[in-house]
């Protein structure tokens, strides 16, 4: 198959697997023990995304300039700084890493 | 927060374009998948497999896994905002990370239905927008992890993941959950390592909750 029909293919994909979460019958997602398991859930998917994104690539753990970015976007977050901003000081901490010439580093 | 959201994202939406070009595909390519799978990680990991050499079924694969969560996002969604049957094929398409994560951090039934769509629609608007200037720049952006686009994705989902962490618990969640995702990372499909993170979150989350942990219940953070 092409491109064109993969691309195709892995979309009707992920919006079948969008779309399954909302098929399940509300009774069974609005039990108490269901109900009270989101936050953790929601806490633990995002945590999980946030080190994949920082200290990962494909299969492997790697360390380079995201780990400046990340603990910037973290002390932009406990001055409360707004959203934008703190993207914004992520960037340009990877950015400027990177311009000095950081290593990376698979441990 | 729904709009910064989105334009924050775009940000990145433009790595996607520039990446996707030069793993071999065609702008209109590039950007059909941002319309059409709009979901960033699995975008990310199509492209990735493409542009390694990679077979369509193996690009298939790597994105419908990272794919799955999406799943998880349509229950909790559906459970938090009850919305109409007729609107969930809708909503099913604009449930990413981001409109989730917006939505379940605010307060009021109102608010996190906002908080949806805003999140939804602005990455969507934005998402795309980047990703054909992305695509249209291409090589002429050089390198684009110099621009530190990386590190922009990097201070997003710390910045969705946030506001989230209201109490005790779930920071401690929120920690083993990190630590088990550096663990099997080498060891399994990415992808997997957020769904078993996941998991791992809810157990420990249940774990404290049934050892009288002092509990201060406050906010440690806000946007």
């Amino acid at each position: 198959m092409n491109n064109w029909a993969w691309i195709l293919v892995a979309s009707v994909t992920a919006y079948a697997t969008k779309l399954a979460g909302y098929l399940l019958p509300r009774k069974l997602l609005e039990g108490k023990t269901v109900t009270s398991f989101a936050p953790p859930l929601t806490v633990g998917l995002l945590a999980a995304l946030t080190i994949t994104n920082a200290f990962s690539s494909g299969q492997a753990i790697l360390i380079d300039a995201r780990l400046i970015s990340f603990v910037a976007a973290i002390i932009a977050l406990r001055f409360k700084l707004p959203f934008i901003v703190v993207i914004i000081v992520g960037a340009l901490a990877a950015a400027l890493g990177r311009l000095l010439g950081l290593p990376s580093w698979y441990p | 927060m729904g709009f910064w959201v989105g334009l924050a994202t775009g940000l990145y939406g433009i790595s996607f374009g520039a990446l996707g070009v030069a793993a071999g595909l065609d702008v209109l390519q590039t950007c059909a998948l941002s319309l059409l799978m709009f979901t960033g990680g699995s975008q990310f990991a199509f492209i990735g497999v493409l542009g390694g050499g990679g077979a369509g079924l193996a690009a298939w694969s790597a994105a419908s896994l990272l794919g799955i969560r999406n799943g998880i996002y349509g229950m909790q969604i559906k459970q938090l905002l009850r919305p109409p049957t007729a609107l969930q094929p809708l909503m099913a398409q604009f449930t990413i990370d981001e409109s989730m994560a917006v939505s379940s951090a605010q307060a009021d039934q109102g608010e996190k239905r906002r908080g949806f769509w805003a999140g939804g629609l602005g990455v969507y608007l934005f998402w795309n927008l980047a990703t054909l200037a992305g695509a249209l720049a291409g090589g002429a952006m050089g390198d684009v992890k110099a621009w530190g686009l990386d590190g922009a994705a990097v201070a997003a989902f710390c910045g969705l993941l946030w506001p989230h962490l209201k109490n005790q618990k779930l920071i401690v969640s929120a920690v083993a959950a990190a630590a088990i995702t550096l663990a099997v990372v080498p060891f399994v499909a990415p992808g997997v390592p957020i769904l078993i993170a996941g998991a791992c979150s809810i157990v420990v989350w249940v774990l404290v909750s049934t050892r009288h942990w002092r509990e201060p219940d406050q906010m440690v953070g806000d946007l």
